[in-house]
């Protein structure tokens, strides 16, 4: 072969590796965005990330098995920039699987102004997470409080009897984080509205 | 040996068609425009290694900022809030400016002549990846000026801290991260055309030199991985700015997912920092124990195999976040299992190294010191990668040794053993040994009494990235700190090697090395502006 057509067929070469890389480039750039969907795919099934779920799901109709008790610790946390103030009216509950129970938080704003924020949820150990179930949960959607405002809400929940015989306890943790008015579709609170503490 | 490569009479300094400026018919440009327009691959390759070389200064600084502050407990010298820029700062530059850079400029240097090519693939490319980086790096550097200071999160960036708690310069640093990672891309596709096309004729894929092939391996992991990162940057500038809630849980999104996406990224990315070490070692342990190298065939698979598994371990870096019991065994596994292909290789250099007639010229006592040191980080990474253990180790100074010794006698002694070894090809003369000797034993005895207390501190529980620390850990961090700024102090002799090297010294004759048989010893020392524009024949030697 003549120096010339090594380096024609030098070239297509060269031009197909750059195709290819280029389409490799662009099949990774995709994926990488691809698994934040897979991701959250992945966690609803396995329970992964403690996550519950962010709808009401419906009482599951079964009977209390009295045979064991577990354990739920509830625990709530602020967030910086927020002059929010959530409490729970119990620390910890025993009960038993199956078994339907409520819980009451309240929220205060403690700030100067009507600030909008949400409850979010975490739950550990996290294969716990696909056995408990929220008929009624504040964490649903926003919460808006004026200044000085108080608001008791309840968490409704289920641990149903499928759950995993080695997990005595279940701790549930509300993390306040503030929500930009704009984003915010805001909770219907006019059943759960205490009034104004002021 | 030698009588398979026959050194090709190449002109001193050819004007025929080969290089992109003499093609084009004009004089080719003199001063700064022949920099900034040059498409020759030697010439981009020292602009790399010249890049490299200043952001390892600048980013050795910083490193002694944040050791002076550790000198002794308590604040001394700077406040936390500038320490934890110089500790980010650090890891960015040295990551992402010095090691990186340096790899790709070997690989432009050196790659063309391995295997026997004029140039590279594409020479304009090549010179716009290159051109990326400084204004990459000053982009980078200039957000230290800036209202609320530059970068504060640490060089893995975890949102929130890098989205919702970052300072205001945080977009500048995603776009200077994205210049680097587009710089790296293109360069890897550049090595990955050059070497699937332009090898001389008769060279198979099996008869590529190792730093070759580690080249190729390391290019297909950075096509793999930058786009993830580029993706994550992408996430993280979409939330600082439009709202988005990839990374934050107010609005659904998961911090732990930048966890999961960014050591997706960052695991091969390691991978991408060690495996040209690897091939720059395989070419000069054979080289001074004048015996070809031992097991050449099963050192290609191991390098293919630390890639692939490299793509399987990233969640040990987040046995902490709370993985379920199946995810932590599986990440241990996988993680441990690279041990074996990586034992492969330190067997083979000792193997390469046994009965050979071994002498210790400056090259082969970094490379040496490279096997060594490497494998005592390789060995704290097995103590990592236990997962009940590093729940212990886990944000600790014994981290902090574990990677330093993989990236600083591991990564860093490689790329200096490769600038002492083609030194010769590039500059003509021989580098000073009295010299490079001093440079050794001083960073060998700086760089052990920097990183090996670490293990101790680390042990017993000193946490990293923060400025203070309890009194315990004082006598520890004190030899640090000496030993850091001997370190930093001896790089100096380095500079000055070089300095001496380019401006004479003892003349290298195209064999710079009795051993040396890869094809880039049959061209003249100095390597010629332009070589191989016939490509030369090659002989393949039995492996």
């Amino acid at each position: 072969m003549s120096r010339r057509d090594d380096q024609a067929t030098g070239r297509a070469g060269v031009r197909r590796t750059v195709t290819r890389t280029l389409v490799v480039l662009a099949g990774m750039f995709a994926f990488a965005f691809a698994l934040v969907p897979l991701y959250d795919v992945f966690c609803d099934l396995t329970g992964l990330n403690g996550k519950t779920s962010a709808r009401a799901q419906p009482l599951v109709e079964q009977e209390v098995d009295a045979s064991r008790m577990v354990t739920v610790q509830f625990i709530t946390r602020g967030s910086q920039g927020l002059p929010w103030h959530l409490e729970v009216n119990t620390r910890q509950i025993r009960l038993h699987p199956g078994q339907r129970e409520e819980v009451f938080f309240t929220f205060r704003n403690n700030g100067d102004a009507t600030t909008l924020a949400r409850a979010v949820p975490s739950v550990s150990p996290s294969a716990a997470s696909l056995h408990l179930r929220k008929l009624t949960c504040f964490c649903f959607q926003e919460q808006q409080l004026a200044a000085g405002e108080t608001l008791k809400a309840p968490l409704v929940f289920q641990l149903t009897r499928d759950l995993p015989a080695d997990i005595k306890t279940v701790t549930l943790v509300y993390t306040l984080y503030p929500v930009q008015s704009a984003q915010a579709e805001v909770a219907r609170r006019e059943s759960i509205t205490e009034g104004d503490s002021a | 040996m030698a009588s398979h490569l026959p050194p090709k009479p190449t002109p001193q300094h050819s004007t025929t068609t080969a290089g992109g400026m003499a093609e084009s018919g004009h004089a080719r440009p003199r001063g700064l425009m022949r920099w900034l327009l040059t498409t020759n691959h030697k010439e981009i390759g020292t602009l790399y290694l010249l890049f490299s070389l200043t952001m390892f200064f600048i980013g050795g600084i910083f490193a002694l900022v944040v050791r002076a502050e550790l000198f002794q407990p308590g604040l001394q010298l700077v406040q936390p809030e500038f320490f934890n820029q110089m500790t980010t700062m650090h890891g960015l530059i040295m990551v992402f400016g010095a090691i990186m850079p340096a790899f790709v400029g070997l690989a432009n240097w050196m790659v063309p002549l391995q295997i026997g090519a004029p140039d590279m693939a594409l020479p304009r490319l090549n010179n716009f990846s290159f051109w990326l980086l400084p204004v990459a790096f000053l982009l980078l550097l200039s957000t230290l000026l800036m209202p609320g200071g530059g970068p504060n999160f640490g060089w893995t960036f975890y949102a929130p801290l890098s989205t919702t708690y970052a300072p205001p310069s945080t977009s500048f640093f995603i776009l200077s991260l994205h210049l680097a990672g587009i710089s790296s891309i293109l360069g890897a596709i550049n090595i990955i055309a050059t070497i699937l096309n332009l090898r001389a004729p008769g060279m198979r894929m099996m008869d590529m030199p190792l730093f070759v092939w580690t080249w190729l391996i390391t290019a297909f992991l950075l096509i793999a991985v930058m786009p993830v990162l580029a993706g994550v940057i992408t996430m993280m500038l979409m939330d600082i700015n439009f709202g988005t809630s990839f990374f934050n849980a107010a609005g659904g999104g998961d911090p732990v997912l930048f966890q999961h996406l960014f050591w997706f990224f960052g695991h091969p990315e390691v991978y991408i920092m060690i495996l040209p070490a690897f091939g720059i070692v395989s070419a000069i342990i054979p080289t001074f124990s004048r015996k070809r190298l031992f097991g050449y065939a099963s050192m290609v698979y191991a390098t293919a195999a630390i890639a692939i598994l490299s793509f399987m371990v990233w969640a040990h870096h987040m046995f902490i976040v709370g993985l379920p019991l199946v995810a932590e065994l599986f990440f241990m596994y996988t993680t441990m299992l690279i041990a074996v292909p990586t034992g492969v290789k330190v067997f083979n250099w000792v193997a390469t190294m046994f009965r050979g007639s071994i002498s210790f010229e400056p090259p082969m006592l970094f490379a040496l010191a490279f096997v060594v040191q490497f494998t005592v980080g390789g060995f704290s990474g097995l103590m990592l990668a236990i997962a009940p253990a590093d729940f212990q180790y886990h944000d600790t100074y014994f981290v902090v040794a574990h990677f330093h010794y993989v990236l600083v006698p591991g990564a860093l002694f490689a790329i200096l053993a490769g600038a002492y070894y083609w030194l010769p090809k590039w500059t003509g003369h021989y580098p000073s040994v009295r010299l490079s000797q001093w440079h050794f034993w001083l960073s060998v005895i700086g760089v052990n009494l920097t990183f090996f207390p670490m293990h101790f501190s680390g042990l017993a529980g000193m946490p990293r990235r923060i400025p203070d620390y309890a009194l315990q850990f004082a006598d520890f961090n004190l030899v640090s700190s000496l030993g850091g700024f001997l370190f930093g102090a001896s790089q100096l002799l380095f500079v000055l090697v070089i300095i001496k090297c380019v401006r004479g010294g003892e003349k290298a004759p195209a064999k710079a090395w009795e051993g040396a048989e890869d094809l880039e010893w049959s061209v003249p020392s100095p390597a010629p502006l332009h070589t191989f524009e016939t490509p030369p024949t090659f002989q393949p030697r039995e492996h």
